[in-house]
């Protein structure tokens, strides 16, 4: 049996994989990574519209801060997030930025003076500080009262990916491009690796590590309609949901995104909408601020794309042979910005629809994007349940988003937590503690526990098609466990998974060889995606509250008293089974920084936490204790939620801005 | 109503070694908006499930899914079949190694290629304080230098390159597009003395023999002729410098 030995095993390519492969290996240990394409052909490549950081360059962004990018991002995941979590993230954002910049990454620049933009429908001309010209530009997105997207025109996720995927060649980090783990090596404690194939040869082996990351990204494609890549399975998911031992966090938040092209799913960016697009309607009116009247447009995604349904429902959505969509308007933008600044929204109007977005509306709808839940980690990045098994990124329920991502927040959050858990693994490894001898004889049950399971599988005379099955779990996916969900169409959703899950059980495969082999992969992947799929139905069906993303017509008001905790899912140690076993992990609202309230738009009624009006009052004394003692905004924050002690000591102090010079001390 | 197109399609898996390369036809029926990326997979799901091709993104942006179509480099996913003739013969890039079918391995080559170009930042400082400001940056450079970083790796341009045919080494048009992204980077502290150690010979810019099939079929629509053409002098001045000039530039 071949076995590779590493001290971090980084399973993933993408933007979170590479960054923490950086970081581990500069802290001098031995890095593996393993990605199922080229790197630079990761998913993170398809981030448009830009990453969220608090740099205040832009005069809209004057006054911005950690502060308020820490209160939109909770505001943002309708307060599922982890609080201390999104502190760690606010501070690092801008130094993953910095970080990028002196890399390579050509971050679009502040001009100095003049330059006309459209807000609200209207041209309105914005006077950029000489002081801050040739300093990283924002631009604006949903979610937020600050301009705090960074951006490379609208190809954000490509430079960054491109910058990130140099810089590990430079580090001379091994990347197995073109392989796939397929179990994780444990002992039901302690994780020491994973059982991986070689996706051109077919020849198994073991990958064992001190620390083990998933980095894989989403589970974009158990929806049909999805702006995801064909690679975002959720294999990195289902790595540790197969474990038994390691539980996925909050599954059901699942979000749409309100502009996908219609009907192919293709992203077109937020960066339309913020940079001044519209929603338009049959009649070509501007529907949202009817719904929104405070953000409209730039409402977050989650109330956008459900308002965009209703407004379908209504009889207001305009038909074609496919269904019916929505218009973006970004015509009033002008052909000059949309050629500088949506360049890639361009193309993709060009390619897919023959449009000319300059002249044209887009049709589009939302579609499926970012799958909040993961594998459920601490603040470090370490599952707490399976000792070495780390997970950073959109694979991981860190937890940053909750139930609801802001657009910019995930490029960011792949970049930042790539810095964060990769000096926590470094950590980890450094500590003689951990390193205990790897157990080979281990290792080679697992290497044969699956060797023998795809054999058993390629020679199964079973009659299901793998590929007719996957399709048909994105149809019960899209249909049962969409946008807007209720207990019927839930409980139909699960059995039917629960059913395609049983079928999966009797694939058989036409080629019978073992190496390159797709029909092979669609196999064992659509099992696993199965997994996924009825995890993210049954947590659905049991959270009897909206929240976020998750929104239930029969149950359509946040419920804190009975549902302010996260969902945690662990697979049955049973061949038979087809429901995960669900436990729940509450959150502490006498601990928050920023108790749960109104978002700022969306419903404004919700079901109050008794803990709630307590911890505000308290929240209020320490304000005005502060505030007498002239306190500053620091100070503030620490006596709220102290959280500095949580970053890596590399990764702590302050940001240096414009409106805030950094003092001459650490 | 709908036309049936039929797709040629190039089979052969060298690990098998009774595999022999073969065309195999296969018919379906176009539909609106039928990319070859919808008509290649609805091919595997209903026709014939061995069939081996790569996709990720779907959306023209990540460059896995280029082919030879009609005997020219394109991305699959952004190929729409109705702008194609009723019958089309779909081969895999040449000059990279073949996984199977219309699978090849560009990542492996386009590693090799960026470890010798050393396609990343010559950073003057290697750990800024990430606390402090960035530093600053004309909004034109930045534009310029995105210009070129929007190269997506897909190998078209060197599936195209008559020098690449005759030159296992030649680092083709994606390898000078890279050496221009960085030179056109204020924040790189590399000389033309330092490209011209890198590209200065015949399996650099030297080899290019102006065909200048890369700037017509590059899915990103890059400037490479100006960029080479403008490389090639600066690096014929480099080649004309005296040796104490160069290390002094």
């Amino acid at each position: 049996m071949k076995t590779l030995m590493t001290d971090v095993l980084v399973v993933g390519g993408g933007l979170a994989g590479l960054r923490a492969a950086i970081g581990a290996k500069r802290r001098g240990h031995r890095v593996l990574a393993l990605s199922l394409v080229p790197p630079k052909r990761s998913h993170s490549a398809a981030a448009q519209g830009g990453m969220q950081a608090s740099l205040a360059n832009v005069i809209r962004g004057q006054g911005d801060c950690e502060d308020v990018h820490f209160e939109d991002t909770v505001r943002g995941s309708d307060w599922g997030a982890d609080q201390i979590v999104a502190r760690m993230f606010v501070n690092t954002a801008p130094k993953a930025v910095r970080e990028l910049a002196a890399w390579g990454t050509p971050w679009s620049r502040v001009r100095r003076g003049d330059h006309n933009v459209v807000i609200n429908g209207e041209k309105v001309t914005l006077t950029e500080r000489t002081e801050a010209h040739g300093l990283i530009a924002q631009r604006d997105f949903g979610g937020t009262k600050k301009w705090r997207t960074c951006h490379v025109s609208d190809g954000t996720g490509h430079a960054m990916l491109f910058t990130v995927s140099d810089q590990v060649i430079k580090h001379e980090i091994e990347v197995l491009e073109r392989t796939e783990a397929l179990a994780l090596i444990h002992d039901g404690e302690r994780c020491y690796g994973a059982v991986v194939r070689d996706l051109i040869s077919g020849e198994i082996f073991a990958c064992m590590a001190k620390a083990t990351l998933i980095a894989t990204g989403g589970a974009g494609r158990l929806y049909r309609v999805t702006t995801n890549a064909v690679i975002c399975e959720g294999m990195g998911h289902a790595l540790a949901l197969e474990t038994g031992i390691a539980p996925l966090g909050n599954m059901e938040a699942v979000q749409f995104h309100p502009t996908g092209i219609f009907p192919a799913g293709i992203l077109v960016t937020e960066g339309c909408r913020g940079d001044g697009g519209l929603l338009r309607d049959v009649d070509g009116h501007r529907f949202m601020p009817d719904y929104e009247p405070e953000k409209k447009e730039l409402a977050s995604r989650d109330v956008v794309s459900r308002r965009m349904e209703e407004h379908i429902r209504k009889g207001k959505g305009i038909p074609s042979r496919f269904g019916e969509h929505l218009w973006l308007d970004i015509t009033l933008l002008g052909k000059h910005h949309i050629e500088h600044n949506l360049r890639e929204v361009k193309e993709i109007c060009e390619t897919f629809l023959g449009i000319d977005p300059a002249r044209h509306w887009i049709p589009v709808r939302p579609a499926q994007h970012y799958t909040m839940g993961g594998v459920r980690t601490n603040p470090t990045g370490q599952s707490p349940w399976l000792t070495g098994l780390f997970a950073a990124g959109e694979a991981a329920c860190w937890d940053l988003h909750g139930f609801n991502r802001l657009g910019g927040n995930s490029v960011a959050e792949t970049v930042v937590a790539g810095m964060i858990v990769g000096e926590f693994m470094a950590d980890f490894c450094d500590d003689s503690a951990n390193t205990v001898a790897q157990p080979i004889k281990l290792a080679e049950e697992f290497v044969q526990r699956e060797s023998a399971a795809l054999n058993t599988l390629l020679h199964h005379p079973g009659k299901e098609n793998a590929f007719r099955l996957c399709t048909e779990m994105q149809e019960v996916m899209t249909r049962c466990v969409g946008i807007f969900r209720s207990h019927d169409d839930l409980q139909e959703g699960v059995s039917q998974l629960q059913r395609l899950l049983q079928k999966s059980r009797d694939i058989g495969i036409s080629g019978k060889h073992s190496g390159s082999n797709p029909e092979l992969v669609a196999a064992y992947r659509v099992r696993r995606m199965l997994k996924l799929a009825v995890t993210i139905a049954h947590g659905a069906l049991q959270r009897t509250e909206s929240r976020g993303a998750h929104f239930r017509e029969d149950f359509p008001q946040r419920n804190d008293e009975a549902w302010l905790k996260r969902t945690l899912a662990f697979w049955p140690d049973d061949r038979d089974a087809t429901l995960p076993r669900l436990e729940y992990e509450p959150l502490d609202v006498k601990r928050m920084e920023l108790p749960p309230g109104w978002r700022g738009y969306g419903a404004k009624d919700y079901i109050n936490h008794p803990d709630t009006p307590a911890r505000q009052s308290e929240i209020e004394r320490v304000r005005n204790r502060v505030q007498t003692e002239g306190g500053d905004r620091f100070a503030l924050q620490e006596a709220l939620m102290p959280y500095a002690d949580h970053l890596p000591e590399s990764l702590r102090g302050r940001n240096e801005r414009l409106d805030e010079p950094l003092e001459n001390n650490p | 109503m709908s036309r049936p197109i039929t797709l040629q399609i190039l089979r052969y898996n060298p690990q098998n070694a009774a595999s022999r390369p073969r065309l195999q036809s296969y018919t379906l029926d176009k539909a609106d908006g039928m990319t070859l990326f919808i008509a290649l997979n609805e091919i595997r799901e209903h026709q014939d499930a061995t069939l081996q091709f790569d996709f990720v993104c779907r959306a023209g942006i990540c460059g896995s899914c280029a082919m030879m179509v009609n005997g020219r480099p394109r991305l699959a996913c952004r190929t729409l079949v109705n702008e194609l003739p009723d019958t089309v013969v779909l081969a895999p890039l040449p000059f990279f190694e073949l996984i199977g079918d219309l699978s090849v391995n560009t990542g492996k080559w386009m590693r090799g290629m960026s470890e010798r170009l050393q396609t990343w930042l010559h950073a003057r400082e290697e750990l800024p304080d990430l606390r402090r400001i960035e530093e600053k940056m004309e909004p034109e450079e930045a534009e310029a230098v995105y210009e070129m970083d929007r190269c997506i790796e897909c190998g078209c341009c060197v599936a195209a390159c008559g020098t690449a045919q005759m030159r296992q080494d030649f680092v083709g048009a994606v390898g000078f597009g890279k050496i221009a992204r960085f030179r056109l980077d204020p924040r790189d502290t590399r000389t033309d003395g330092d490209y011209y150690e890198l590209i200065g010979d015949d399996s650099g810019v030297f080899g290019c023999m102006s065909l200048l099939a890369c700037h017509d079929v590059c899915p990103k629509s890059l400037p490479l002729q100006t960029q080479i053409a403008f490389l090639r002098r600066k690096m014929v001045s480099q080649a004309l410098q005296p040796a104490v000039a160069q290390t002094a530039n």
